[in-house]
Parts: C-alpha cells; sequence; structure tokens
C-alpha cells in the first residue's frame, strides 16, 4: 500500500490562503456580522422597547398618601342625627371638601410645621379624589361620624410627580396647578413621615377617573371588560373553531366550497384587525342595535377574529394524530364520528388549547377594533354584566372598557401623569399576556407527543 | 333570559332521560336488541328539543329588536321628524327613554302603571333623575309616546317568543319521544345532525367575509350617493368639516400609508432577513434556541405597546436628536416615527416567515455549493436566496400587508394631519387613522363624513386582500416547487 | 463482454501501478455525537485513477469520502480525528481554509442537484467563485470545455440559458459533473452518482467517470459491485465502519483476503 510515492510540491499550497481566498473570507466574515447585527438589533429593540414601557410605567404602582387625623364633624355630615346612610348621602363631595381641609391645616399647625400658604392652597395639595374617598368610607360606616380618624389621603398627581421625579420645582414655576411652596410643604411632610409613597392596589381595582386626577385613575373596570370578552371569546370561538376544524380535516369533501372556506380562512387571518371593527360597527350596532360599547360586542368581533387562528391551530394538531390511530378505531367497529370524538379529538387537545390561547392572548391585545364599536367611552362604573332591561339585548351588558383601550384612552389626555398610567397598563396587560404564553408552554411541554 | 335558557336546558336533559329508557323499555331492557348504544336515543331526543327552539331563539332575538325600531319609527310623527335637527339620534333617545323607565321600574322607583301613566308635562327626566336614571335632555310628547309603544311592543315581542320557543321545544321533545323505538337508527341520526353542526360552523369563515364585504359596500354605496366618487378616489385634499363641504380625497391618505409602509419595510425587510439568516444557516443551536424566541417575542407584544413607545419614547427621541437639529421639523409624531416603530414590529415577521422559507431549501443545494469550494455567504447569496426568493417576496408582501392594515402604530405615531410631502419627519396620516377618527365619538351615520369610513375601510379591505392572496398564491407555489 | 472489459483494465493497471498518491488517510476516525462512524482508516488514493468504496449501507464509505473534502465540517455534531493529506498536506491542518481544499478536491452528489440557475450559470458558478476566468470569453471558454469533458455539450449547447433543473435525471447529474470539473479539481469525489438514474443514464456517466480518470483521480462511492468492478481500478470495501480490505479491484473480485468481502461480493452480507 505505500509502495507508491507520494505526491508533493503541490502547484498551490493548501497552507497558504491566497489574496483572492483572503477577500472572500473577509466578505463572508462581513455577512455573518451582518446577521449577529441583526439579531442583535431584534433584540436591543426589544429590550428598549420593554426597558421603556417598565421605565415609564413601574411608578403607576406606586402612590403618595398622607397621612393626617380626619375630624368627621356629625353637624355638616350628618344635619338630622340619626345616622341613616340614605339622608347622609344628600350630603355631597363638596360637603366634604372643607373637612378635609380643615383637618390637613389643623394637623399641620399641630405638627408646628410653618406654612404661608392660606388653607385652599393647601387643601389643593389633596387629590380632588379624596371628598369622595372619605365619603365612601362614612357612607358604609355611618358610626364614624363625629369620631376623628387616622385617615390616608389620597394627594394630587403633581405632588406625586415629585415624589416620582416627574416635576420639579422648577417645573412647578412655570406650572399653574402647583407652586414650589406646595412641593416644598410635601418634602417637609415626606421627612416627618407624614406622606409616603406606597404601593398602589388601587390602580389594579378602583376605576378610571377624570382627566383632572390621574392619581385616581385604575384599572378595574378595563380588567373586568377585558376579562368578560375573553370568556365570550373563549365560549364561542374555542366550539365553534374546533368543529369547524373537524369538518374541514376529517368530512370535508374535496370541492370548489371546501376550497372556498380554506383560502377565506387563510386570508382573513390577515385582514387587518381595524376591518373587524368596522364589521362589529356596521352589523352589531348599526343593524342589529346592540348597546354601544357593550363587551359582548367587543366579544363577538374578537372571536370573529380568533376563529382563523383557533382553526389553523386546531387543524395543525388534528393533522397530527396519526391515521393508525383513526384506522385502530375505525377497524373495532366505531363509526368516523366516534372515532374522532373518543379517539382523534382528546389526542389533539393540548394543542388545541395551545392555539386557543395564543388566539386569546392575540385577542386580549387588540386595540383598533375596540376603538370603533365604541368601547372607548368613559366608563366610571363597574359595568353589571348580566343586567336585563327588557328592552335590550339580553346578556348584553352594560357598556365597558378594555385593558388596550384604557391605555389608548390614558394616550390622549393631557395630564403628563397619565403617560406613567398607560404604561403602568401596559405593564398589566404584558403581565397577562406573559402567563398566558407561560400556560401555552407548559400545556405544550407536557402532554407534547411524539408519534 | 338566563331562565330561558336554562329551562331549555332542562328540557334537554329530560328528554336524554325520557329517550334513554324509552328504547331500552321497548327493548325489553336488553341492551344487545338495540340498533344504537342507549346514549344516542337521549341525545336524539336532546337535539330534537333543543336545536329548533334555540334556533328561532337566536334569530327572534336578532330580528325582534330590528322590527320593533322599524315599526316605532314608522308611528313618530313626520312633521316632528323634520322639526328635530339629527333623526337618526332620536331613535337614540327614544331607546333611553324606554331603558330609563325600565330601570326605574327595575329599582321600584315607579310602579308599572306609574310608568304607563307618565306625562310629558310632569318633569320626566327629573322622576327618572332621581331613580338614578339619567337622561341627555327633556322629554317630549312624542318620544315619550314612541318610548311606550317601544317598550309595549318589546313586551308583547318577548311573551310571543317566549310561547313560541316553548311550544317548539315541547313539540320536538314529544315527537321524538313519541318516534323512540328499539330499531329507531339513532346513532346514524345523531350523527347526521351532527355533522350538520360541524358544516354550519366551517361556513361561518365565509359569513364573515361575506359580512365584512357587505356591510363596507352598502355604506360605501351610501357614501358615493353623497360624495362623489371621482373626488373621493383622485382628490389631493383630506378637509372634513361638520358644516359640510367637506374635501374627502383618497390620495393623502393613501400616500401617507404607503410612504409609513414603505419606511416600515425598509427596516423590518433586511433586519428580518438578515436575522433569518443568520438563524438559519449560521447560529450554533444554542444561540438560536435563545434569540429566535426573544425575536419572536416581538412578535406577540400588542400593537398598542408599539404605539406608545412611539408616542413617549421613538417620537421624541427622532424630533429631539435628528429632526429639530437637521432643521426638518418639530413634532414627534411623524412618518420616520410610525415607519421605524412599525418597522421593528414587522422584524419578527418577516425573519419566522423568512427562516422557515429559507429552511426549506434542500440541503443538497448547500452541499453542491459547498462542495464546489464556495464559502457560507457566497452559497447563501447566490444558491439559496435566489432559490428562496418567490417564498421571500411572498413573505414581504404579507408584511406590507401588514404595515397596510396597521392602526395603532399610525393612530398613536404618525399624526392626524393628512399631508402630501416628502419629509419624513412631518406628521402624515393614514387610511386607518382616518377611519378611527371619523368613527369615534358621536357621529352622525348619514353624513359623508361618517361614511367615507366605510368606503376607505373597502379600499383597505381591497388592498389588503389583493396583496394577501397574490402572497399566498406564490409562497404555496413555492413550497409545492420543493415537496 | 464485460470479462474482456475487466481484462482490458487490468492491464491498464499495470501500466499505472507506479502511480503517485494524491491523497492519504492514517488513522482516521470519525465521530457523530456518541457514534463512531469510521473506525481508524488507511487509505492511499492514487492519482489518475477511479478508486471504489464499496460496502453495505452505513458502513461508513459516503462518511468517510466526505473526510476528504471536509464536508464534514457543514455538520455541527461531527467530529474527524487522524491525518489525511492531499500532496503532502494535512487538510485538518488549522491553516487550511476548506474552501481553497475543496477547489482543488471537488465533489459530485448523489442526487443530482443542479442550483435553480441556468445551464451556463450553474457550470460558471465555480469559476466565478474562484476567480479562474479573466474574462468572460474566458469563462465561456471553460464552461463549454467542461460541458464537453461531462459529455453535454452536444445536447445542451443551443439552450445555455435554460433553467438547469429543467434537464433530465442523467442530464443533470452530468450537468453536476460538469460543474464540478469546471473548478479544474485535482480529486473528483462520487457519491453514488448513479443512484438515481436509469441504467442508459447510468452508463453515460460511467463511461464518463472512465475518461475523467485522464486527468484526474477519482473517487467514487456505490452501492454495485458490478460498477464498482466496472469503472475502477482501486476497491475499498467497508464494513461498521472499519476499512476491511483495500486492493486492486480484480484482486477485491477473484481472490479477497478477508472472509467478510468474500461474504459481501457473494450475496451473503448487505
Amino acid at each position: 500500500m505505500t509502495d507508491m510515492p507520494i505526491s508533493t510540491a503541490p502547484a498551490r499550497s493548501l497552507y497558504a490562503q491566497d489574496a483572492r481566498t483572503k477577500k472572500r473570507n473577509r466578505a463572508e466574515s462581513r455577512f455573518r456580522t451582518y446577521g449577529m447585527a441583526a439579531v442583535a438589533t431584534g433584540i436591543i429593540a426589544l429590550i428598549v422597547l420593554l426597558t421603556s414601557i417598565l421605565g415609564n410605567g413601574l411608578s403607576a404602582f406606586r402612590q403618595t398618601y398622607v397621612s393626617f387625623p380626619v375630624e368627621l364633624t356629625a353637624e355638616r355630615l350628618d344635619p338630622d342625627g340619626n345616622r341613616n346612610p340614605e339622608e347622609m348621602a344628600a350630603v355631597t363631595t363638596f360637603g366634604y371638601l372643607p373637612i378635609l381641609a380643615e383637618s390637613f391645616a389643623a394637623h399641620l399647625e399641630a405638627e408646628g410645621i410653618e406654612t404661608e400658604m392660606g388653607i385652599r392652597e393647601i387643601a389643593a395639595m389633596l387629590s380632588e379624589e379624596a371628598p369622595a374617598q372619605v365619603r365612601a368610607m362614612v357612607l358604609a360606616n355611618p358610626e364614624l361620624v363625629g369620631t376623628t380618624i387616622d385617615a390616608q389621603i389620597l394627594v394630587g398627581g403633581r405632588i406625586d410627580g415629585y415624589f416620582k421625579g416627574r416635576v420639579t420645582l422648577d417645573s412647578a414655576e412655570r406650572d399653574r396647578n402647583v407652586t414650589p411652596e406646595q412641593l416644598m410643604l410635601a418634602q417637609e411632610l415626606a421627612d416627618r413621615g407624614m406622606m409616603e409613597t406606597r404601593f398602589n392596589w388601587e390602580f389594579i381595582t378602583w376605576p378610571d377617573a377624570s382627566g383632572s386626577r390621574p392619581e385616581a385613575a385604575g384599572l378595574g373596570v378595563a380588567i373586568i371588560g377585558s376579562l368578560y370578552m375573553m370568556i365570550v371569546v373563549l365560549v364561542l370561538a374555542l366550539p365553534v373553531g374546533v368543529a369547524a376544524s373537524i369538518y374541514l380535516e376529517e368530512f370535508a369533501p374535496k370541492n370548489r366550497l371546501t376550497d372556498l372556506i380554506e383560502v377565506n380562512i387563510s386570508n382573513l387571518a390577515a385582514v387587518p384587525s381595524i376591518v373587524f371593527g368596522i364589521l362589529g360597527l356596521a352589523v352589531f350596532i348599526n343593524f342589529m342595535n346592540f348597546n354601544q360599547s357593550s363587551p359582548l360586542v367587543g366579544g363577538l368581533v374578537l372571536t370573529l377574529m380568533t376563529l382563523p387562528t383557533i382553526i389553523i391551530a386546531t387543524r395543525a394538531s388534528l393533522r397530527a394524530v396519526p391515521p393508525s390511530i383513526r384506522q385502530a378505531a375505525l377497524g373495532l367497529g366505531a363509526s368516523k364520528m366516534q372515532s374522532i370524538f373518543h379517539h382523534v379529538l382528546p389526542l389533539a387537545m393540548p394543542g388545541i388549547l395551545t392555539g386557543t390561547i395564543i388566539g386569546l392572548a392575540q385577542a386580549l391585545g387588540e386595540t383598533a377594533p375596540l376603538l370603533l364599536i365604541g368601547m372607548v367611552a368613559f366608563v366610571r362604573e363597574y359595568p353589571d354584566f348580566l343586567s336585563t332591561h327588557s328592552n335590550t339585548f339580553p346578556l348584553m351588558g352594560d357598556g365597558a372598557t378594555a385593558l388596550p383601550v384604557q391605555v389608548y384612552s390614558w394616550t390622549q389626555r393631557s395630564d403628563p401623569a397619565f403617560v406613567e398610567r398607560a404604561s403602568g397598563a401596559i405593564i398589566v396587560l404584558l403581565v397577562f399576556l406573559l402567563m398566558m404564553n407561560l400556560i401555552a408552554i407548559v400545556l405544550r411541554r407536557r402532554f407534547e407527543r411524539r408519534w | 333570559m338566563l331562565w330561558i335558557l336554562l329551562t331549555l336546558l332542562f328540557l334537554g336533559t329530560l328528554g336524554y332521560v325520557l329517550g334513554r329508557q324509552r328504547a331500552l323499555a321497548s327493548a325489553g331492557g336488553d341492551r344487545r336488541v338495540l340498533h344504537s348504544l342507549p346514549n344516542y336515543y337521549g341525545l336524539n331526543v336532546t337535539l330534537l328539543t333543543l336545536v329548533p327552539a334555540l334556533l328561532v331563539l337566536g334569530l327572534w332575538l336578532i330580528i325582534q329588536p330590528i322590527a320593533v325600531e322599524r315599526s316605532v319609527a314608522a308611528q313618530i310623527p313626520a312633521g316632528y321628524m323634520e322639526s328635530v335637527e339629527n333623526p337618526t339620534l332620536l331613535m337614540t333617545e327614544v331607546r333611553r327613554l324606554a331603558g330609563g323607565i325600565d330601570d326605574a321600574i327595575d329599582r321600584g322607583f315607579l310602579s308599572p302603571e306609574e310608568a304607563a301613566n307618565l306625562a310629558s308635562d310632569t318633569d320626566i327626566r327629573a322622576q327618572l333623575a332621581g331613580a338614578g336614571v339619567a337622561l341627555g335632555s327633556d322629554v317630549s310628547e312624542e318620544v315619550l309616546v314612541a318610548a311606550q309603544s317601544f317598550r309595549a311592543l318589546n313586551a308583547t315581542g318577548s311573551t310571543m317568543m317566549l310561547i313560541v320557543v316553548f311550544l317548539l321545544a315541547f313539540a320536538g321533545l314529544a315527537y321524538a319521544y313519541a318516534r323512540t323505538h328499539k330499531d329507531l337508527r339513532a346513532r346514524n341520526r345523531v350523527e347526521y345532525a351532527v355533522l350538520a353542526i360541524l358544516m354550519g360552523a366551517s361556513t361561518l369563515a365565509i359569513l364573515t367575509t361575506v359580512g365584512i364585504v357587505l356591510s363596507m359596500l352598502w355604506d360605501t354605496r351610501n357614501f358615493f350617493q353623497l360624495y362623489p366618487w371621482q373626488d373621493f378616489f383622485f382628490g389631493l385634499e383630506w378637509r372634513p368639516s361638520f358644516e359640510g363641504d367637506s374635501d374627502l380625497g383618497l390620495i393623502p391618505l393613501l400616500w401617507g400609508t404607503l410612504y409609513i409602509s414603505f419606511i416600515a419595510l425598509l427596516v423590518a425587510v433586511p433586519i428580518g432577513l438578515f436575522a433569518a439568516i443568520y438563524m438559519a444557516e449560521y447560529a450554533s443551536r444554542r444561540v438560536r434556541s435563545v434569540a429566535k424566541p426573544l425575536i419572536e417575542v416581538l412578535a406577540g407584544i400588542p400593537t398598542i405597546v408599539y404605539g406608545l413607545f412611539a408616542l413617549i419614547t421613538v417620537g421624541p427621541l427622532l424630533r429631539d436628536y435628528f429632526a429639530q437639529p437637521l432643521g426638518l421639523g418639530d413634532s414627534s409624531s411623524s412618518v420616520m416615527t410610525a415607519g421605524i416603530v412599525m418597522g421593528i414590529m414587522l422584524i419578527p415577521f418577516v425573519s419566522s416567515l423568512s427562516d422557515d422559507i429559507i429552511n426549506s431549501v434542500p440541503q443538497s443545494l448547500r452541499d453542491g455549493s459547498y462542495g464546489l469550494g464556495a464559502t457560507q455567504s457566497e452559497t447563501v447569496k447566490q444558491v439559496i436566496l435566489p432559490a428562496a426568493l418567490p417564498g421571500i417576496v411572498g413573505a414581504v408582501l404579507l408584511a406590507a400587508s401588514r404595515a397596510i392594515g396597521e392602526t395603532m402604530i399610525v393612530v398613536l405615531g404618525a399624526g392626524a394631519a393628512a399631508r402630501l410631502d416628502l419629509n419624513p419627519f412631518e406628521a402624515m396620516t393614514t387610511v386607518t387613522v382616518k377611519i378611527v377618527g371619523q368613527l369615534t365619538g358621536d357621529t352622525d351615520f348619514s353624513s359623508p363624513e361618517a361614511l367615507v369610513a366605510f368606503a376607505l375601510g373597502l379600499t383597505l379591505f381591497v388592498i389588503t386582500l389583493g396583496l394577501n392572496i397574490f402572497a399566498l398564491y406564490i409562497v404555496r407555489k413555492y413550497r409545492e416547487q420543493y415537496e | 463482454m464485460e470479462g474482456s472489459n475487466m481484462n482490458d483494465m487490468s492491464q491498464f493497471d499495470q501500466g499505472v501501478a507506479v502511480d503517485t498518491i494524491k491523497m492519504q488517510s492514517r488513522g482516521v476516525n470519525v465521530f457523530y455525537g456518541d457514534t463512531h462512524a469510521i473506525k481508524d482508516v488507511d487509505v492511499d488514493i492514487a492519482d489518475k485513477t477511479v478508486t471504489a468504496f464499496i460496502g453495505p449501507s452505513g458502513c461508513g464509505k459516503s462518511t468517510f469520502l466526505r473526510v476528504l473534502n471536509r464536508m464534514n465540517d457543514t455538520i455541527d455534531i461531527c467530529r474527524v480525528t487522524g491525518k489525511t493529506t492531499l500532496e503532502g498536506e494535512d487538510i485538518y491542518d488549522p491553516k487550511v481554509d476548506p474552501v481553497q481544499l475543496r477547489a482543488k478536491v471537488g465533489m459530485v452528489f448523489q442526487k443530482p442537484n443542479p442550483f435553480p440557475k441556468s445551464i451556463f450559470d450553474n457550470v460558471a458558478y465555480g469559476p466565478r467563485i474562484h476567480g479562474l476566468s479573466q474574462n468572460k470569453s474566458d469563462l465561456e471558454d471553460i464552461v463549454e470545455k467542461s460541458l464537453r469533458r461531462a459529455a453535454l455539450w452536444d445536447e445542451v449547447k443551443d439552450r445555455l440559458q435554460a433553467p438547469g433543473t429543467g434537464l433530465s435525471g442523467g442530464q443533470q447529474q452530468r450537468l453536476c459533473i460538469a460543474r464540478a470539473v469546471a473548478t479544474s479539481p485535482e480529486v473528483l469525489l462520487m457519491d453514488e452518482p448513479c443512484s438515481a438514474l436509469d441504467p442508459i443514464a447510468t452508463a453515460q456517466v460511467e463511461e464518463l467517470i472512465d475518461e475523467l480518470r485522464t486527468q484526474y483521480s477519482v473517487v467514487i462511492v456505490t452501492h454495485s459491485m458490478q460498477q464498482a468492478a466496472r469503472v475502477s481500478q482501486k476497491t475499498a470495501f467497508f464494513h461498521l465502519g472499519n476499512l476491511v480490505e483495500f486492493d486492486e479491484t480484480d484482486t477485491i473480485f477473484t481472490n479477497p483476503s478477508d472472509p467478510r468481502t468474500e461474504s459481501y461480493i457473494t450475496g451473503r452480507i448487505g
């Protein structure tokens, strides 16, 4: 084997790279760098996006409160003196304002804090929502009247902004809603531990508030509205989607109608969402006279939007069940329907659920169609979804709003504090989406089957 | 409402139990003699009880409000109809008043008799306000009459609906029960019904499309009766005014849409494509398993988030560091802002589609190229990309259709001023922004300013549909080539 | 017919017995992850000779072929040890750029894999990336010469701009051979080049291989023992990753020294 001489001294040695190869290798590493840069750009964009939202929004979960004793004078709050909540309701929030203002001023004096501001200016530091807050407390518990309670009172958005770095002494000079003196007083109160910025559950539970009181605006109504719509979507889209997929995948004859349906579904998946909004407006509201901003209409529109996603996912997981399972069932004398409902469908279920959750997540973040069906309206009432007025569509529900729409309406308000609220709302939205996707991933991992 | 459904459900369950028992009884208790399993006899009865009743219930619920509305509207004296400023809002008022009265009864502020005797010369608005029902304006005699007749018609309608629905349910139950016998081919009948339901579900997709097209066609037709179509399609001015005499030209909106989409694609296509190439050809398994999901997260983020990102971060950044220093304007919402952010949104869209397509190029082509001594980048540029080109073009077209139909990013990032301009740092507006703009708030659906939104929607639908069909066709052709 | 053909070849073999060694492998091992695919293989590839690798499927013959031009580099989990030289230079030396190596050691694959380009561009692909032509007419010369060498010129000279994928299977494979020849390699590796072809196309390609031998050293992996007997002068028999026997083709087929070779040739294993 080794009796042959080895040919040596090649014309072009492999060990030396010629100029052209060097050039080509440079082009190669350049190209590779472009690729890496593209991937990096994508990831950096994601990071910047999330940081920007978190940076702007995390502070929405903290809110500034001031604690002082509030003297609930009986002659003002309950002139008749019989502690009947219905009569006491006649005293509006305007009746509570002076009580708060006086208690606050008196407390400052008692603490020995000197200020040149008048009582109006001191009271202006509190949130406009504060009197309503105290009033609700009193009406819920009439026995409080005549006593002095230690209350934590919401302060105004500008003072709150001062502790979050949004408002400074300089900016206060140019702002007619706040004065530097107020900020300095707030600082002193904070130094004495009477004013504190704490975790803000109310952001998640309270309803929206008007444009002048961002500090009291919460997501309660929006979360309930979104939840209700998700239930509608789940209840309608899952069975309909699964039924349609079973028909198309297992029963449909190969004909033009089936082709038409298939093309239709893939096209519907790519129709701009706003077009579904127009459909909802024209059909459900203008033609059928459903309530504007009803979450039922929202749910219906989102159902139509989500269906293609669910159908596509369901069909893929039905297809993944090997034919041998069907044949085994048919071979035992089961009907086709039985083989599908008893054997194929249970095996495809994890895939179907994963697809459904992803569809729901899409629907949860959808905004544009909801704007068109009027869900952008200002809603302060927690909706009563089973309200059954005999003259409206049953189960229709009162008007509500939804998380992403709430974000949109907050961006349309002039007070910069709403930027913080909108970003905070997005954090809540993203947390929901994250949870849904995690469930989908867990489902897929746990039930993933290899045939 | 809930109790109607519950009662029907109860009847259905009852039917199931009865049907099952009767079938077993007819077989003398020997289940082997039955044609089908006992459950199927039960289900057969249930289906016949529920399906017709529910169908009628559903139809009734949809038709009744429309019918009532029509007949009430016809009762309002024509003279009064003309005297009010806005006839479309009149019906809303009637509905609101009727709802208010019902509310008041629900809450016990009015007895049904009192409600029936409400007179317009008393202050109804104040009375209802006492019951916690707020009305927008004072109530006129005509509106009150209409509202009362609205309530009466609805009440009669609902009673009749109950009667019809329950009659149907009982009839179905009785018929199916009578027919139940051991030789009845119950399984076949049940399966036939289920198949019909499955088939019905699958046609919903077509119904949706038909609904979309019809609803927009109808109002677009109304629009073109009020506004000449030439001026809409070729008009260079967009200046709606609610006193009438608006300029509603499509061109500036279309220009803004296309300009923003173009910039978005300029961002998304190179980044997405290079990212896909890197993932498919270069990245090690470890890198891919981290980077691919991260980039795909971008696709799962709702567009409102991108919108806010454009509004509070990208817009001000571009304005402060580019537009103002370069003297190109000082608007934070601009074509650039919306375009760049939309481009980021589209990156995963382009990259994951291209990734799939690049991966479906057969390995043998790569081997052939490497075997000839080509470097990886030469292989990608000269063999893989040309082979994958049709698929990639399809992906880009799909991305373009996304960009054109995208709403929230442009609503928050592009601005509202319709403008035919080349400066990318100027605020411009798009078709979708104007659809939102013209249809939110209190709109009068008989004015061209509101109806134009439907014409815009139809235009948008046609453009995106065309792009989608074309793109899906290309992608499908491409897939066939390598299957 | 067959027999006389073989006799001719063996006479020819005598004439080139003193030829030089083009490539040499010593102690080559290949691992795919934990699988030991090639075990300690020594092979000498002679210049201007057709060397055939035969063996049952999964024996490692294709894997070993891919060692010779480092095609295994494109597979992440593949690891190669041992020494393989081309004209005395270690091709796995870190200084060696596989791109330059593959220009010298060309490859033709099992399935014809023309690029989705025109016939001309398919053949011109190698010369273009390696910069082998000064100008356009130079390139046209190379393409024509390569197509002639692959015995395809007469069939396609009128439609050089037609897509290469439109040719018949045998034509496609000859196009791939022309494509490989166009980079003027010194060694040509062929991985079962006829397995996807019909008998007529196979005969054409085999004839071509015999002609290529005058210029290149050819290594061919084949499933068919008849093919190995017809076209090769040297034959290596692989079994379960081992090189069982490597000798003159004549010897292997008439007088194998290893019982496993004999079993395979007589059809008892494989």
